[in-house]
């Protein structure tokens, strides 16, 4: 039995930061239940990242290791995660609000008949009855929520970024194997291709240019692509992002998305170009060391987050802006 | 090609793209106030329109389900506009604030009453508390094959195939029908309904059935609430804008600086 448990994410064969993220934050719950905090990882061959896992501190790594977990295949996976928490039964079950754990989440609560908190920003043990308060963003962020479940394991998805990740400690834990009952009559959906696409890490930017539907058209982005290359002699990593609306429209692929069912950014500059500010954008790139907006709305909302506004057609501000930029260089 | 009959799951909410000054939270009765018209979330529109797209090509019939302690027709009555055969309300006092789970076992019900279905489509997550569960529970509860994130979907003798978004790209999917499908914004706006053909659908005749918990099937017991132990306001995001102001020219040269200065 353990208190909290933490399933693992492992990308290249390593832990990846998401991971550490939720160790601290099972470290903290396991603290205030008293308890002891355990990390899961699963996957084909896992042993390196649970190596790598016991430093920083878990009672256990359970190991559940099996080579239909090649991949991700959510059918297998959500019922070796099944077997997993049947096996090892803990009163807490964090997992990463990534694309593994917004798939397996749901599915899991159901099974177990439990309740899942998505995208948690803080968890705390309620003193009273010991159960997991749960808080999350509601309404795109314009309300923050505390949620209190019945059913065991609680579940969560713990949103990234939020939680300091964990430091290694004394690291007496042991690595414990699992072994799951899995066969391919499990799958119902069969995986044809997987296509790699040309994707940007926004979270890797330090300037982001952002266009949204106030672009007009999909050439707005070429314009933005000249204003990116402009600042790119003066910035390092500067990439473009949109707003859903682009998206939407076609004008540009969905990994330059920011947002709440986008990426979370925190850059150094964010540039928002034709963007309107719904919440659901702001609590994508609020974070940002500094905001320059540019839009034809004096009383649109990313007016009052930025640090910069300019009230103007960006077709008039942008080429102009690329000039002088050349000229400063 | 067989018709495929195609139930979407669509929430009525309030505007989640409201502007941030129509937004207010009461903490004391624990609830979100906006102050604007009602909508349909919005991956539940993109749902509907693969839903008309597929009608289309294969022929079908669509019918939406919109589950809420009471749920207004004349919001949700866009989806006849934009080509659903058939709406039905799912209403009770005892479908407020329900969980995730139970919302699903409720859908759930509807469904199984409906009886005949090759797809069910749900947006992949709600606006209004962003939860993005329900669609995957209500896959579990009636044991069918579930893909999440889809951005195209198509028919191919008998089974379903899904380009799913990963975080790499996309993955191609296929699963026999009946299945369930979230559905996310890439699939593609919903279509553009006419003024005329809005209103000639508001005023039809036509009555909109309302199913009770009772006539699903589900009891008191099984439904239970969100278990909301606090609302409060987000931390306040605003800063000092300073406006950079004269002709685009000078402007241009202002904003030049600032990029300077923050090299
Ligand atoms: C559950 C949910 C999740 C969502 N997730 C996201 C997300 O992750 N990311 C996201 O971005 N959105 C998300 N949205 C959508 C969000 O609510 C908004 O609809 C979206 O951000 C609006 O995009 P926009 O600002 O580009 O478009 P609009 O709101 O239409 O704004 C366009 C702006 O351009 C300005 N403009 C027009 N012409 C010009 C011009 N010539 N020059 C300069 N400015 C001009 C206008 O004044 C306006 O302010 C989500 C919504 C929901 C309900
Ligand atoms: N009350 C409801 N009525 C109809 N569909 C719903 C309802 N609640 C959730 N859904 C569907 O489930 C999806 C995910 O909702 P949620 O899990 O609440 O974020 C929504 O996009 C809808 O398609």
């Amino acid at each position: 039995m353990s208190d909290v448990l933490i399933l693992g994410e492992v990308k290249e064969g390593s832990l990846d930061l998401k991971t550490l993220e939720l160790l601290g934050a099972g470290k903290k719950l396991a603290g205030e239940l008293g308890g002891k905090f355990s990390l899961l990882l699963m996957g084909d061959s896992v042993s390196g990242a649970a190596d790598e896992a016991l430093p920083y501190g878990p009672a256990k790594v359970y190991k559940l290791e099996h080579a239909l977990l090649q991949g991700f295949k959510a059918d297998l996976w959500v019922t070796s995660l099944e077997q997993a928490c049947q096996e090892i039964n803990p009163k807490i079950l964090l997992m990463s609000h990534s694309f593994i754990g917004m798939e397996l989440g749901p599915r899991l609560a159901c099974r177990l008949n439990s309740r899942l908190t998505t995208d948690c920003i803080d968890l705390s043990i309620d003193p009273e009855d010991g159960l997991l308060l749960r808080t999350k963003p509601v309404s795109g962020g314009n309300a923050i929520s505390v949620f209190k479940c019945q059913g065991e394991p609680q579940l969560a998805t713990v949103r990234g970024k939020v939680f300091t990740p964990v430091e290694t400690s004394d690291g007496s834990g042991e690595i414990v194997d699992i072994k799951a009952d899995i066969d391919e009559s499990i799958i119902k959906v069969a995986s044809l291709e997987v296509v790699k696409e040309d994707i940007v890490s926004l979270d890797k930017a330090n300037v982001v240019v952002s266009g949204g539907a106030g672009l007009g058209e999909e050439d707005g982005f070429e314009l933005l692509e000249e204003l990116r290359e402009a600042l790119s002699k003066s910035f390092g990593n500067v990439m473009i992002g949109c707003s859903r609306v682009a998206v939407d429209k076609g004008w540009i692929s969905s990994d330059h998305q920011v947002g709440l069912t986008g990426t979370m950014i925190s850059p150094d500059i964010y540039v928002a170009v034709g963007i309107s500010g719904a919440i659901q954008h702001l609590v994508g790139m609020v974070q940002a060391k500094k905001i320059i907006a540019i839009n034809t709305d004096p009383g649109c909302n990313m007016f009052k987050v930025a640090d910069y506004g300019v009230i103007e057609d960006y077709e008039e501000i942008i080429p102009a802006l690329i000039e002088k930029l050349e000229e400063l260089s | 090609m067989t018709e495929i009959r195609i139930i979407v799951c669509a929430k009525e909410i309030p505007d989640p793209e409201a502007p941030l000054s129509d937004v207010s939270v009461d903490a004391e009765k624990m609830e979100v106030i906006v102050d604007a018209p009602q909508v349909i979330s919005p991956f539940d529109e993109n749902a509907l329109e693969v839903a008309v797209q597929l009608k289309e090509e294969v022929g079908g019939k669509i019918s939406v389900l919109s589950l809420g302690k009471k749920v207004s027709d004349t919001v949700l009555r866009k989806t006849l506009a934009a080509g659903a055969d058939e709406l039905i309300l799912l209403e009770d006092d005892n479908f407020d604030k329900l969980d995730s789970h139970s919302t699903a076992a409720a859908l759930a019900g509807a469904i199984q009453k409906i009886g005949d279905y090759d797809l069910i489509l749900t947006g992949r997550q709600a606006g209004d508390w962003d939860s993005g569960q329900v669609g995957l529970i209500l896959g579990e509860i009636l044991e069918l094959p579930c893909i999440s994130l889809a951005r195209e979907i198509t028919i191919e003798d008998g089974s379903v195939v899904v380009k799913k978004s990963i975080p790499i790209g996309y993955e191609r999917v296929k699963a026999k029908m009946p299945a369930l499908i979230t559905v996310s914004n890439e699939v593609g706006e919903l279509r553009y309904i006419s003024r005329t053909k809005m209103l000639k659908m508001m005023r039809g005749a036509r009555s909109i059935p309302s199913w009770s918990a009772e006539d699903l099937g589900v009891t008191e017991e099984a439904l239970q609430k969100m278990g909301i132990a606090a609302l409060s306001s987000p931390p306040d995001m605003g800063r000092d804008c300073q406006l950079i102001e004269g002709t685009p020219d000078e402007q241009a040269e202002k904003l030049a600086e600032v990029f300077k200065a923050l090299r």
